[in-house]
């Protein structure tokens, strides 16, 4: 579980995320959407402490700020939106560092066999060999998400983690993430910026506007005509499908005056 | 119609990467023992070997040679280029830059500057420490040069961009204090200043050589300790952190071991360039980045091609020693250059 109170953070002394109040619960997928520049991925590196943030974080029920970084690690992965990375490892070797609490000099048989699971499951282990800098954007999100996957966390903090992938990758994935969140119990927060694949895997969206959280709730009571003029500036129409999910089919950008 | 996949087998793979690793000690072991046989003085491989062995019937002209010469000179080779290997495979981690070497960081520059200095004021004269009054002065500025470019890094959260610039301005600054010691000095020490500038292993001694292993007999083990966050670190500032790892003090560790032994490797046998900068590219061509095997392989490929450095460096000019900071500039460069021709995508980056 996830719990921040009053969570605020700035650079230098302008602030961008302001008295962020929530809690995210285990086996569910929280989405955090919003427009850009409003603190999404702020939030997240908070959440995951690589930057220091003002009030309180519980991960698990454990103040965050009194956590090591390898002990904040041992129970959360977080991945980055940036899928750069040009380094002489293999995939293997890649998503073998996602164990790395567990890594000792000689890696154990335990720990090859849940990189090969994990590599099966995402699809990839036919990359296996291959250099991460060989790879396209796409295919290095997927090998970053297995990294992230391969040390089962207990929180899983991913920061637009489908934004290269093609569509049918994009459904995959996070059809996967939905199956392991649920099975494995994780607490799952993503950002999305794609609000069909929020409102269709996400159990509870946290809209962010100007680094403070706008409005919390389902799918259903946030994608709504009012919020995509109010936060995202775009004239839109919202429809629900067969299974009670909304869609946005978006008309124009908002004339300001 | 189903394509067969071949699955990876990472067992295999370690076993290719310990086989190298194991290749890499025998290379190295010949090209020291090459290094013992070979020398101005033409003895016989037998009389080197007999020699070695402490047989009794070896005259005392050969043990002398062998024992004080060839011998601390080939250590001498093996040790530096190791030092070399380990320090430039260090610098290129934590400064996340293919194109540092121990020499980035302006240590080399310090150290030049403090041996022209010393030579200069005529210190193996009046200081107690003597003949080790010019490597002293080497290693205090090398260091110097270090916490320099720590405490600049330091009020930028040690950014390798900050660490790396910092090093070019720094290696500016003592290369100019280091020509305007040699414009100010007499002909005679201009000349050893000039003759400590192009490098030597010939100013090997037990004393040195015994140094130069101590300290690569303790950093090499920490180093490794840290092997798996070194190969996580690679994949960025941001990925390391989010898998635990604290960078900051990563990097700081790692520094410090670094700085330390190119300072003492340098320190004694003057600047002998490339053998940091090839010495981690070749391992790492061979092996990857898994850093149990890149620190290591980076370590044997350095003592390989320093020694191989020498004993080319003897046999150039019959009868004389040249100096092996011009060889191995001479054949690392054509080397480096190929390297660079047959890249592999990922490698240099």
């Amino acid at each position: 579980m996830i719990e921040t109170k009053n969570l605020s953070f700035g650079y230098n002394s302008q602030k961008v995320l302001k008295n962020i109040n929530f809690i995210a619960y285990p086996g569910k997928i929280t989405s955090i959407i919003g427009s850009n520049g409003t603190g999404k991925s702020t939030l997240l590196k908070n959440i995951s402490g690589l930057l220091k943030s003002e009030g309180e974080i519980f991960l698990d029920g454990k103040n965050m700020h009194t956590m090591r970084r390898n002990e904040i690690a041992k129970i959360l992965s977080y991945l980055s939106q940036s899928t750069s990375c040009s380094v002489a490892l293999n995939v293997f070797e890649v998503v073998l560092l996602g164990r790395l609490n567990k890594l000792s000099y000689k890696v154990a048989e335990e720990e090859i066999n849940r990189v090969m699971e994990v590599l099966k499951q995402l699809n990839i282990e036919h990359l296996a060999s291959r250099n991460i800098g060989e790879l396209s954007g796409g295919q290095r999100q997927l090998v970053f998400i297995a990294q992230a996957l391969v040390k089962k966390p207990k929180i899983l903090i991913l920061d637009e983690p489908t934004s290269s992938l093609d569509l049918y990758y994009q459904l995959e994935i996070l059809k996967l993430l939905k199956e392991l969140t649920i099975t494995n119990q994780f607490t799952t927060l993503v950002t999305l910026h794609q609000l069909e694949l929020a409102a269709r895997f996400a159990d509870k969206i946290i809209v962010l506007k100007e680094g403070e959280v706008f409005k919390k709730g389902t799918p259903n009571e946030i994608i709504t005509t009012k919020m995509l003029r109010e936060v995202y500036r775009v004239h839109a129409n919202v429809i629900t499908n067969e299974e009670n999910i909304p869609y946005v089919m978006p008309y124009s950008a908002y004339q300001y005056g | 119609m189903q394509i067969a996949i071949k699955t990876y087998d990472y067992k295999a793979d370690i076993r290719r990467k310990s086989l190298l690793l194991l290749v890499g000690v025998f290379i190295c072991l010949f090209s020291l023992i090459g290094n013992i046989l070979v020398g101005p003085a033409w003895l016989t491989p037998i009389e080197t070997v007999s020699s070695l062995l402490k047989l009794s019937y070896v005259d005392s002209a050969t043990n002398v040679i062998v024992w004080t010469l060839r011998l601390p000179t080939a250590l001498m080779a093996v040790g530096v280029g190791a030092s070399l290997g380990i320090a430039g495979a260090g610098m290129q981690t934590i400064l996340a830059n293919p194109l540092s070497s121990p020499y980035t960081l302006g240590v080399s520059a310090g150290a030049g500057f403090g041996a022209a200095l010393a030579i200069v004021i005529g210190a193996p004269a009046v200081t107690f420490i003597g003949p080790y009054a010019v490597p002293f002065s080497a290693f205090i500025f090398a260091t110097l040069s270090s916490l320099l470019i720590y405490f600049i890094g330091k009020a930028r959260n040690l950014t390798s961009e900050t660490m790396i610039l910092s090093g070019i301005g720094l290696s500016f600054l003592f290369q100019a204090l280091q020509s305007f010691v040699q414009y100010i000095a007499s002909p005679e020490d201009l000349q050893s200043i000039v003759f400590w500038l192009f490098g030597s292993l010939t100013r090997a001694n037990w004393f040195n050589v015994s140094i130069i292993f101590l300290i690569v007999v303790i950093t090499l083990p920490l180093m490794l300790q840290d092997a798996w966050k070194l190969t996580a670190l690679k994949l960025g500032n941001e990925k390391a952190e989010g898998l635990g790892i604290h960078v900051e003090g990563l990097r700081i560790k790692v520094f410090i071991m670094v700085s330390l032994i190119t300072a003492v490797a340098v320190c004694f046998v003057g600047t002998i360039g490339f053998i940091g900068l090839v010495g981690p590219h070749v391992a790492r061509m061979l092996v990857g980045e898994d850093q149990r095997f890149f620190i290591p392989l980076s370590a044997i490929f350095g003592a390989s091609l320093l020694s191989i450095a020498s004993i080319i460096s003897k046999i150039i000019v019959p009868g004389v020693i040249f100096p092996i900071g011009i060889i191995t500039a001479m054949i690392g460069v054509p080397f480096f250059f190929s390297l660079i021709l047959t890249k592999k995508r990922g490698y240099f980056s």
